[in-house]
């Protein structure tokens, strides 16, 4: 098999754009977190990063928005957001548009997936790439589920999409880590931004650790934006890899409300690699 | 009521420096390539980010916009706030004050 990781955490501009607003010991813990989820990565000698986000309008817009899109460039480009407002520098992150050939072609016997050779990161993917690839020195594969404009792809569909890119990825020789970030509960960018519903995250969180799939594809967007919010429509990205790595449990490394950072800051792992 | 084409502006304004610079050496020049009502085109010249979220920007979208037109973080989160006060509830969209969940 050449799933060596798999694992997932949080992306709200917050973490780094107002990372100092934080109390300094939860943001110390969530960047420790952070820090560990790039140490196991580094260990698992992983060649590629194959990362599941959900992207803010960044790229796909209701014009033609793709429930399933999948990075096939030589490079890319982020963040798209202000540097100072984001507190990430601009950079070209590499891409390994071969690979993402082969698991895009592998996907689509199951997923019509989408495929882009252009692809600029918005924090959704930069804020993950700065702490797991602070040197930028690992090919990275975007990965998009729309959970911004809906119609939202159903829950069922994205573990059958997870499925896919996980038989994909073990398809393919090389050594591939696998990370999705979203948010649990969170009102981002709203006047109720900093809201948490935490004992629905704990809930859901309970769920994604048991790998408990008939649970997790109960919800629905109506009770994620009733208790959840606006971003809990991301929970796709969690649900994903749940359904890569299908019958084994998740270890939910971190978990904290932080209202600066708008979110109930995540970082876990998953078995089954 | 054009949200879409709103929206649309200001995804082209985060995704490409060129339509930046023309916009604010020229907004009216930019305004005009887009399908807007006059309460649109007055809440964008302001810019009037409490009216535009009532209108139903999606947050993702406007944080941006607002960045851009120099609103730190607090006084984005406080001018929704005003527009709601002012103009009432969010009228389309997904991104309104839902009340949900606990604080």
């Amino acid at each position: 098999m050449s799933l060596v990781f798999a694992g997932v955490c949080s992306h709200a501009p917050g973490i780094t754009g107002r990372a100092d607003r934080a109390e300094p010991d939860l943001k110390d813990g969530l960047y420790a977190s952070f820090d560990r989820m790039r140490d196991a990565i580094k260990e698992a000698g992983a060649e590629t990063l194959v990362v599941v986000a959900a992207e803010h309008f960044a790229n796909f817009f209701m014009d033609n928005m793709p429930a399933y899109c999948i990075g096939m460039a030589d490079d890319y480009q982020g963040p798209i957001e202000d540097e100072e407002w984001l507190g990430i520098k601009r950079r070209t992150i590499p891409g390994n548009p071969d690979l993402s050939h082969r698991l895009i072609k592998d996907i689509m016997q199951d997923v019509d997936v989408s495929y882009a050779q252009e692809w600029k990161f918005d924090h959704g993917i930069m804020v993950p790439l700065h702490f797991l690839t602070p040197d930028n020195d690992m090919d990275i594969i975007p990965v998009n589920i729309n959970c911004q404009g809906p119609p939202l792809t159903p829950l069922h569909r994205t573990w059958a999409f997870g499925k896919a890119l996980r038989r994909a990825i073990d398809a393919a020789p090389e050594k591939i880590a696998l990370v999705g970030t979203g948010g649990v509960s969170h009102w981002p960018a709203t006047p109720d931004s900093g809201k948490i519903n935490e004992p629905w995250d704990q809930s859901f969180l309970e769920k994604w650790a048991a790998n408990d799939k008939d649970a997790m594809l109960a919800y629905t967007d109506e009770e994620c934006y009733a208790e959840g919010g606006q971003g809990a429509f991301e929970i796709r990205t969690f649900i994903a890899i749940a359904a890569a790595c299908e019958g084994n449990p998740g270890d939910v490394w971190f978990y904290a409300p932080i209202p600066i950072y708008a979110v109930g800051c995540t970082v876990g792992a998953m078995a089954g690699s | 009521m054009s949200l879409y084409y709103v929206q649309k502006l200001i995804y082209t304004l985060n995704r490409d420096p060129n339509v930046v610079a023309q916009f604010q050496t020229d907004m009216d020049g930019v305004l005009k390539e887009y399908t807007l009502t006059d309460e649109e085109k007055h809440a964008i010249r302001k810019p009037d980010i409490g009216l535009l979220y009532v209108m139903g920007v999606n947050g993702q979208l406007l944080m941006h916009y607002a960045a851009l037109m120099d609103y730190e973080w607090d006084e984005y989160i406080q001018a929704m706030k005003n527009g709601l006060e002012e103009h009432g509830q969010v009228r389309a969209g997904l991104y309104l004050r839902t009340g949900g969940g606990a604080v």
